[in-house]
């Protein structure tokens, strides 16, 4: 039984069905490309046909003269057109990098599909009948597509700063010295690809001009506080711009940079019309960000026990043609590159570079997870080197509470992964025999750790608003936006249990950035840690407001009133809460509550004392196990078996932690074994569905979660975030069973089965 | 040219351009936006619609293909409070996480179920196999068309 303080839980740890998913299942979800408005506008982008190119000349004539056609817009029609961002993680050579992004190409194009002119139109077929006309001249210019070579000298400049966005540097101990002394060193490099998000759902939106020249925006996003982005670009101040984030059909990041915003609220700005965006398939594998295929190099050395003492990490991420987060994905990539194991010595050199590829940026395990593949490789080769069994040399060395990390860091919570591993190694039993002659069976396993929760140094809050309507019922306002992970429904769940409410009959305004309390961004796994600890604080503030009322309307002491089925009780007496707030508004008592709840912060990064130390909240653990048939002449591969376990702290709704963990080893399986968007001479190939094979119900095996609840964690009840952890250790789970099966590592991602087969 | 059709069970004359695909004509002229574009090749499913009781991509079919046809969404399925038994034991198992696959996803299973399609979890897989779903893992998915399958032999 869940218990929540003294008592049973009611509806925490439950698993209720959730409020969104009634109406997903009918149909009526009005997702962004699912609204519009009448005289609506259809706008289209005309994208780079080239990966890098001087712009000679933009002629838009033709396609201005297309019957229907009401406005083209171009690099000089942007009144803000060049958004600098300060990227950190330069900080100890070259000083923190004024990074351009560009709204509409100026000049130059970077990558492949980068947006030149926007054309609005009365159809959709004039806007594209329109975009085919606008006449581009290039003068191509000398690409470079490999983030190594892009930061040797004499490379050519994708910005004319240099091709190094960001470098985060650590040392701790004596690295040399250790790996010198040592019983066992292994070395070896990984390499991971570029990778797209391909949630179901398209980039869309429609913008319209509101009231008090509001320009309002309803776009499938995870961040609705791009609306002062907007208004940067288009330079009104802040309060002229709205963001609505409706239901979102799947983000995993691909949704956290703006995506169809600023091409909609340009061209309200010129037109006052409504207008709608919907990118096709191949725009957005063309265009969208990707995840960093990075470059791992791993010297790893351990003592005759199998006891880490040194490891070595080189880390070269492709960033893409511009910088967005890609200074925070490679701090995520170097704070986990140890992984979860104690090592008094580590040193890392992690750069990301500007290459004329698609810009890299958030994606569902952010640099966390690409290391990984490095860390675990490194533990399995020290386990054959020992003759050790992978599971054990690991028990050896995982983290503990109380621990530090190379980065400063000290785990202030369990770490749960011994219980992990065992609990994996009992579900386990023995290794399957091959179903056939000739192929073989592997098993691999691996652990992995992920923040939960934004940077420290991003000093993160979020508000929410609690309260009663005056016939009793119970609303919220928050403005998460929820991609599809149940961020909303969690919440309904916690307020219902603080105030004794059926979350069936709560409502839940989210995701509007001038109607509903900022909450923060729905990324980096916090919107259950963020804006779960903002609702349980405001529902738990409104309770105790009414409790003295309750109190005196039940005849009862305060501290004996509780607050359950619809109202407060005490012993038999109850009351509803209908007479509870029409006393309540009748007294003045307050019967709402806004709360903002808010991180541990930490320094700015400007320095280098503050480098070290605390980086994120907290980290969520895993340990996976795979069984896999491979047949080395095709490369085919069966997975048999798949077992994730992850300490959650406390499972708010198990069944969509569940869901979160299925969901992300399917994700990670694709990525181990069958996604990459293709490049030649950074042209991307890969431009339709049909070439992109992320795994089908017939490729994805029947997964096994583990919900370990420790009760340690800095979520509402003590929860934490298990969106991300889940993916991160798959690909190295299944490298390890490839490796069993073939007695062969392959390192180099995806592992298809060409490669498997040439293995 | 002029189109006719029945949508749902309700009549529908249109004028339409013989270029357009039924899954446009569904979204932007006849209101159908529980109809999904996902990818516009056939590839995804979530435009899936049934064609005379056939389960189609509705993108890669011409609106004028429909002529005279019976064409019937998610949203048949679904009346005033009362759901199909699929579509109950979706939402029951926690098989809809974003949901934008989920109105295919039904209609898919449902003719899986009716043609016999559906029996082992490895057939139900393969006939899901149209179906793209990026949040779910699928196991979700299989569990609640395995559980309706039982549901219709016992009916």
């Amino acid at each position: 039984m869940s218990v929540v303080g003294e008592r049973p839980a009611r509806v925490v740890g439950r698993a209720l069905v959730r409020h969104d998913a009634l109406e997903k299942v009918a149909g009526r979800t009005r997702y962004a490309a699912d609204f519009g408005l009448p005289g609506m506008l259809h706008a289209v982008l005309k994208r780079a046909d080239l990966p890098h190119a001087r712009l000679l000349r933009v002629d838009t004539s033709a396609a201005e003269a297309v019957p229907g056609v009401a406005s083209v817009l171009t690099a000089k029609d942007v009144p803000e057109n060049t958004v600098w961002v300060d990227v950190p993680g330069q900080t100890f050579q070259v000083g923190a990098l004024k990074a351009r992004t560009n709204v509409l190409a100026d000049g130059v194009v970077r990558y492949h599909g980068e947006p030149i002119a926007i054309v609005a139109a009365e159809t959709e077929d004039a806007a594209l009948a329109s975009v085919e006309l606008i006449d581009v001249e290039y003068e191509e210019l000398p690409v470079v597509t490999d983030a190594e070579a892009a930061l040797e000298e004499g490379a050519p400049l994708v910005h004319e700063q240099g091709n190094l966005i960001a470098s985060w540097q650590l040392q701790e101990g004596n690295v040399d010295a250790a790996l010198n002394a040592t019983h066992a060193v292994v070395e070896q490099s990984y390499e991971t690809q570029f990778v797209d998000h391909a949630y179901l759902e398209p980039e869309a939106g429609v913008a319209w001009l509101d009231t008090d020249g509001v320009i309002t925006v309803r776009a499938a996003t995870q961040v609705i506080e791009h609306f002062r982005d907007l208004a940067r670009i288009l330079r009104v101040p802040d309060n002229r711009v709205r963001v609505i984030a409706p239901y979102v059909g799947g983000g995993f990041g691909g949704k956290e940079d703006m995506t169809v915003e600023p091409y909609l609220a340009l061209v309200v700005q010129r037109t006052g019309r409504p207008v709608k965006m919907v990118w096709s398939r191949s725009e957005s594998l063309l265009a969208r960000e990707k995840r960093h295929p990075m470059k791992l190099r791993y010297r790893t050395a351990c003592d005759a026990e199998g006891r880490l003492l040194a490891q070595d990490i080189g880390i070269v991420a492709d960033g893409g043609a511009y910088a967005l987060l890609s200074a925070l994905v490679l701090l995520y990539a170097t704070t986990c590159s140890q992984g979860p194991y104690r090592c008094p010595n580590v040193r890392i050199d992690a750069r990301v570079a500007y290459t004329n590829h698609t810009p890299a940026s958030a994606m569902r395990g952010f640099g966390a997870m690409q290391v990984a593949l490095g860390y675990e490789g490194q533990m399995d080769l020290l386990a054959a080197e020992l003759g050790l069994d992978p599971l054990e040399l690991r028990r050896r060395n995982f983290l503990e509470g109380g621990d530090t990390l190379a980065v400063g860091q000290t785990l202030d919570t369990h770490v749960a992964l011994p219980d992990l591993a065992d609990r994996v190694e009992a579900a386990l039993g023995p290794k399957p025999e091959p179903s056939t002659r000739g192929r073989r069976v592997g098993r691999g396993v691996a652990c992995n750790l992920q923040p939960y929760g934004r940077c420290v140094w991003l000093n993160d809050w979020s508000s929410a608003w609690v309260g009663f309507e005056l016939d009793g019922t119970l609303v919220l306002r928050i403005g998460v936006p929820d991609i599809g992970g149940g961020q909303a429904s969690s919440l309904v769940q916690l307020a219902g249990e603080v105030l004794g409410v059926d979350p069936a009959e709560v409502v839940i305004h989210i995701g509007d950035s001038a109607l509903t309390p900022l909450t923060g961004t729905t990324t980096a796994t916090r919107q259950l840690y963020m804006s779960g600890n903002a609702v349980l604080q405001a529902a738990g503030e409104l309770r105790e407001e009414l409790r003295p009322l309750a109190a005196e309307l039940l005849e009862a002491e305060p501290d004996d009133v509780e607050f359950a089925g619809g109202g407060a009780r005490s012993g038999e007496r109850h009351v509803a809460f209908r007479d509870l707030i029409a006393a309540a508004a009748k007294r003045q008592v307050p019967w709402h509550r806004l709360s903002i709840f808010r991180a541990p912060g930490g320094d700015a990064w400007r320095s280098e004392a503050s480098w070290r130390g605390r980086v994120f909240p907290d980290f969520t653990y895993g340990c996976h196990a795979v069984d896999l048939e491979v047949d080395p002449e095709t490369g085919r591969i069966d997975v048999l078996r798949y077992l994730a376990a992850h300490d959650v702290g406390r499972a708010i709704n198990p069944q969509s932690v569940e869901g979160q963990i299925e969901g992300a080893v399917v994700m990670g399986l694709g990525y181990a074994l069958s996604e990459r968007v293709v490049y030649e001479d950074g042209v991307n190939l890969t431009g339709a569905f049909a070439q992109y094979l992320i795994p089908t119900a017939v490729e994805a095996p029947e997964i096994e979660p583990i919900v370990v609840e420790s009760g340690e964690g800095v979520g509402p009840f003590s929860a934490r975030g298990i969106g991300e952890p889940p993916v991160g250790a798959v690909a190295p789970a299944v490298a390890a069973a490839l490796a069993d099966a073939l007695g062969r590592r392959l390192t180099v991602l995806p592992f298809t089965r060409e490669r498997v087969a040439e293995a | 040219m002029m189109l006719e059709l029945l949508l749902n069970g309700r009549r529908l004359r249109e004028p339409v351009e013989p270029h357009v695909t039924l899954l446009r004509f569904l979204r932007d002229q006849a209101g159908a936006s529980e109809v999904k574009y996902g990818c516009g090749e056939g590839v995804c499913g979530a435009c899936t619609v049934f064609l005379d009781a056939v389960a189609v991509n509705a993108c890669s079919v011409l609106a004028v293909q429909a002529e005279g046809a019976r064409v019937e969404t998610v949203s048949a399925f679904a009346g005033d409070g009362s759901l199909h038994p699929l579509q109950q034991e979706l939402i029951e198992r926690g098989a809809v996480q974003c949901g934008f696959c989920t109105p295919g996803v039904v209609l898919g299973s449902i003719e899986a179920v009716r043609l016999g399609l559906a029996g082992d979890r490895m057939t139900i897989r393969r006939s899901l196999a149209g179906n793209l779903c990026r949040c779910t893992g699928y196991g979700k998915i299989v569990e609640a068309v395995e559980a309706y399958r039982d549901g219709e032999g016992a009916a």
